[in-house]
């Protein structure tokens, strides 16, 4: 059923020189990406939300420009699809999907955690979002409009979660550690 | 070009019953009025990347529909908002 650890090992070698001799990647290129994934994570989706918490300006930046937004963090996002950002307000609560397979805003977020690629996630989340969103611990009251962020094409979406009201006066790096991923997913809202 | 407020329906389309293909309009969307949110640039069109063919940029837009309009359950006032090429929507 599954290749040996060694047969693995070598079917990348070949594919990584084959790569290389036809000129599309060079090795080097691919530890640099290799190791760009590895090192997103869902802390670096948290900066940007702490920051934008505190500074209107940067806010304003990252809503209109998601990718410039955690350029300007210094979060690498060279060959990342545009970043779109998804402010929640009092009235409306994003939820973010991708039906069609798994795309995520990994230069932001890491791996996706492993049930946003499940048939379920995908079908409910369109279906029956609000029903979903209980099952996470999220019971939005009725005058907030649910919209559910299908994830189609070529965008990825983060959405920039409601501040707690309990945090005034808290510092930054304080403030990005309150921040999951399912916030920034839209499943669970920020809590102290 | 679509502008930003104008009402839109999704072609009513299934390419997937005529032979191969690769399209990033979901099924639940086909034939669906919607409202375009905004133009989110133009990209290569997916549909011949899939295979290799050269690929014309096309305008995509993020288009918001009431959830009503997509499945009879569900709170009157919900949304579902879509990236859509602009091949796939015609004048409501």
């Amino acid at each position: 059923m599954t290749m040996s650890a060694t047969a693995d090992e070598k079917l990348l070698r070949a594919l990584t020189a084959l790569l290389g001799q036809k000129g599309i990647v060079t090795p080097d290129e691919i530890a640099e990406r290799v190791a760009l994934t590895d090192a997103a994570s869902p802390g670096q989706g948290a900066r940007m939300v702490a920051r934008a918490w505190v500074d209107p300006a940067y806010r304003a930046l990252m809503l209109a420009d998601g990718t410039r937004a955690a350029e300007t963090l210094g979060i690498p996002m060279r060959g990342a699809p545009p970043l779109g950002v998804l402010e929640n307000t009092a009235g409306l609560h994003h939820l973010v999907v991708c039906t069609l397979c798994s795309c995520y805003p990994r230069a932001v977020l890491g791996y996706p955690p492993f049930w946003f690629k499940s048939a379920a996630y995908r079908a409910r989340a369109v279906r029956d979002p609000r029903g979903l969103l209980a099952e996470f611990g999220t019971v939005l009251p009725d005058h907030v409009r649910v919209r559910v962020v299908d994830s189609t094409a070529d965008y990825r979406w983060m959405v920039l979660p409601l501040r707690p009201p309990e945090t005034a006066g808290w510092d930054e790096a304080r403030l990005a550690g309150l921040v999951r991923e399912g916030d920034m997913i839209g499943v669970t809202q920020v809590a102290c | 070009m679509p502008a930003p407020g104008q009402r839109v329906r999704v072609r009513d389309d299934w390419p997937e019953t005529r032979g191969p293909c690769h399209i990033r309009t979901p099924h639940y969307l086909r034939g669906r009025e919607g409202t375009v949110l905004r133009h989110l640039g133009d990209f290569p069109n997916p549909e011949d990347l899939a295979f290799a063919r050269p690929a014309a940029r096309l305008p995509l837009y993020h288009v918001l529909f009431d959830r009503t309009v997509l499945w009879p359950e569900g709170r009157a006032g919900d949304e579902v908002l879509a990236e859509v090429f602009g091949h796939w929507l015609e004048e409501a």
